[in-house]
């Protein structure tokens, strides 16, 4: 099979099942570009009290007076002035589906999230280009007090709340794509998990873009209190276009003391979309936090989930999935940041490349001075399908503090003729061997997901490989 | 009367230097041949070839199994047919237990018969892998490492066998099932294949030593030398091998003016 006939046969697969687009029904969309004015118009749109409005203007500066980074993969085909930055799906936000409007409604069937959200979820929320159009938590979860909202709902609704945290664990200075999210973000969610309540099913937002050059902006703040327990899971699709996409998310958690919280992200976005997210965790006293980050979408993607460990006993993990094809890149990793003592954190980093695709694991360690009796290990493998793909590692660490314990191990390893013909010889056919190989090599971080996201990871992964082995 | 793996006048050459070199052989269901030669007389190649090894390219001859063009066929399809080598070596799969490993591979079988098949029920599978380690007195652990993954040399070749067991296949390659095995361990191994010989299954014990031999009782000994099978007989054969190695062989292949 030549190699263009093999990616023909996973665009084909990615079309039927995720690059499918809705005509756009928007009810409002903000003219292209960015400027005063369309941050201004944002604010408006949503209500939203002064306080907000200066803080989204402030960041617009801040992000004007950042430069583009040129440290990672290569971002000068995103030009701003192409890009719609905001895009509403509807006039307001349902709490059943009978509320969603019918069109958007059917692409979340297709998608099959109201299914999942019967079957196995505490909770679900929609994101449809620029806003949620559906969130809805259950019942009883809502009487024990846990908040589970849209992100503009949270502001509303919980203002006080909302204002401690918002922008203290990732500042609008942190880096360019977060201050341009604090300037023009729009949907996400706003969770909060009252002391000891226990969310036993993960709560899920899905988040959908349907119209062409357009910008997505999530903004999630997730408190977990102390004693609690929340597992949040976000999946990712979009259409795909000729044109540039920009998904540039911030997500802001804090976890208190003796609480426990994983965040995982099932990324699928067609290959016409810049993803570059900030997503960080603070971690109090015996509280711990993992971040279970898969990228298999994306044409560019740089993302790296860190973990601050704020006070003795915290723990952080990230379980980084990367996978690149042909024309895209994967700069994902992760950082852990050991701020107290006794604080132990784990980052396992793979990553997998075919069709020329490349991938990088980005990460760092870095323990401060204080931060004596800190352990930690970091572990990234690359594992290439061909020999026209590349994986690069770029592990920082700065350790000032004598006393820790560190570990890291680096590997490439590529799919060898050889395992294709032991399990092909077994019955298998080559597509379902190199899957094989995949899984394998995947399997200590797929072993952590809940059963329906290691079956749809699974999923996901053998369509990646159609007729990409040979 | 069962199926047939008819090897005929097989020409194999690695990277363009000719390994076999013109092979005929004949192996029914339900008989045991062994096939013993001196290392580089080409029986792994034999045993590649016959599995369809991409490295291995075949320049002339015929291989028809059970009245079906091999040579048509893609390794997945060759196994799906009922043809099964045990490796020499073989090959780890880090992160694919032995029990997932299995049930994905009755899994292509079914879905080769009936692309709208399921699969087969998790119960169904578990005591059909319990039953078939018994068989071979694995223990049911094994189930849950990874494939060939730190295992030692005696380790991997009863997983050759369990697969063997599992898999059912018609006609068995073995190809060196017993190099680099301690005697208990050969013994394990051996015994494994007895017990899963009958009229249903044809095996093709390849080796280069007789010992093997005293647990798998073949009715056909093969000889190859460079390439060619040069004498066939019963068992006797191993055993005069044995007490005279190859020499003999030789003189008489160079004394029929080969050379």
């Amino acid at each position: 099979m030549s190699d263009a006939e093999q990616i023909q046969g996973i665009r084909e697969s990615y079309e039927e099942q995720y690059g499918f687009s809705d005509p756009d029904t928007y009810v409002f969309r903000a003219r292209k570009g960015l400027d005063e004015e369309i941050v201004a118009q944002i604010s408006e749109m949503k209500g939203e009290p002064q306080w907000m409005r200066d803080y989204r203007l402030k960041a617009l500066e801040i992000y004007r007076s950042k430069p583009v980074p040129t440290w990672g993969p290569d971002l000068s085909a995103l030009r701003e002035e192409d890009i719609y930055f905001f895009v509403r799906p509807a006039e307001k936000e349902g709490q059943s589906w009978d509320d969603v409007p019918e069109n958007i409604k059917r692409t979340f069937d297709r998608l099959g999230i109201p299914e999942a959200e019967q079957k196995f979820l505490a909770g679900a929320g929609a994101q449809y280009d620029s806003e949620m159009v559906y969130h809805r938590v259950r019942q009883e979860l809502e009487d024990q007090g846990v908040i589970f909202k849209s992100i503009e709902a949270g502001l509303r609704e919980h203002e006080d709340l909302f204002r401690e945290y918002f922008g203290t664990v990732i500042p609008a200075h942190d880096n360019k794509y977060a201050a341009l999210n604090a300037a023009v973000w729009s949907g996400g969610s706003f969770i909060y998990v009252p002391p000891g309540v226990k969310i036993e099913m993960p709560l899920q937002a899905y988040f959908r873009l349907n119209s062409a050059s357009i910008g997505q902006f999530e903004r999630t703040i997730i408190i977990v209190d102390e004693g609690a327990y929340l597992h949040y899971v976000e999946g990712c699709t979009a259409p795909t276009y000729t044109t540039e996409s920009l998904h540039s998310g911030v997500i802001e958690i804090i976890v208190k003391r003796g609480a426990r919280s994983r965040y995982t992200t099932i990324q699928n976005w067609s290959d016409n979309v810049y993803n570059l997210v900030t997503q960080r965790a603070m971690v109090y006293g015996d509280a711990s936090h993992e971040w279970v980050d898969a990228n298999l979408g994306s044409r560019v993607t740089m993302k790296y989930p860190s973990v601050y460990l704020m006070e003795p006993g915290a723990h952080g993990e990230v379980l980084s999935i990367a996978f690149a094809g042909r024309g895209q890149t994967q700069d994902a990793g992760g950082k852990a940041i050991h701020v107290a003592p006794h604080t132990t954190s784990q980052i396992i980093s793979k990553s997998i490349c075919k069709d020329g695709g490349r991938s990088s694991y980005r990460g760092l360690l870095k323990v401060h001075p204080d931060a004596d009796h800190s352990k930690s290990t970091v572990v990234c493998d690359a594992l290439l399908l061909d020999d026209h793909s590349e994986s690069d590692t770029y592990p920082y660490i700065e350790i000032e503090s004598p006393l820790v314990t560190v570990g890291h191990e680096a590997t490439v390893s590529k799919v060898g003729d050889d395992q294709l013909f032991y399990l092909m010889s077994r019955g298998l056919t080559e597509d379902e061997a190199g899957a094989m190989v995949v899984n394998g090599f995947l399997e200590p971080l797929t072993k952590e997901l809940p059963m329906e996201y290691s079956i749809e990871m699974n999923r996901l992964i053998r369509l990646q490989m159609e007729g990409s082995i040979g | 009367m069962g199926a047939a793996l008819e090897i005929r006048n097989l020409h194999v050459s690695v990277e363009g230097q000719p390994i076999l070199r013109g092979v005929n052989l004949t192996v029914q269901q339900g008989e045991v041949h062994a096939l013993m030669g001196p290392n580089g007389s080409g029986k792994s190649t034999l045993a590649n070839t016959l599995m369809g090894h991409p490295a291995y390219e075949i320049t002339a001859g015929q291989l028809i199994f059970d009245g079906v063009d091999l040579l048509e066929l893609e390794t997945d399809e060759r196994s799906r047919l009922g043809l099964f080598m045990a490796f020499q070596y073989p090959v780890a799969i880090p992160g694919v237990t032995v029990a997932n490993f299995l049930r994905n591979a009755i899994n292509a079988r079914r879905r080769a018969e009936n692309p709208e098949d399921k699969g087969i029920p998790i119960p169904a599978f578990r005591k059909l892998m319990t039953e078939k380690m018994d068989m071979i007195q694995m223990d049911h652990s094994f189930a849950g490492r990874y494939l060939n993954e730190g295992f030692s040399g005696g380790e991997k070749k009863r997983a050759e066998i369990l697969q063997m067991a599992v898999l059912e296949p018609r006609i068995a390659v073995m190809d060196e099932t017993d190099s680099g095995l301690d005697i208990d361990a050969l013994r394990i191994v051996a015994e494994g294949v007895g017990r899963l010989s009958g009229p249903d299954l044809g095996v093709l014990v390849i080796t280069h030593y007789q010992r093997i031999l005293n647990y798998i009782q073949p009715q056909f000994v093969h000889i190859m030398l460079e390439g060619q099978i040069v004498e066939s007989g019963g068992p006797e054969l191993a055993l005069h091998l044995e007490e005279h190695g190859y020499d003999w062989l030789r003189e008489k292949q160079n004394g029929t003016g080969e050379a």
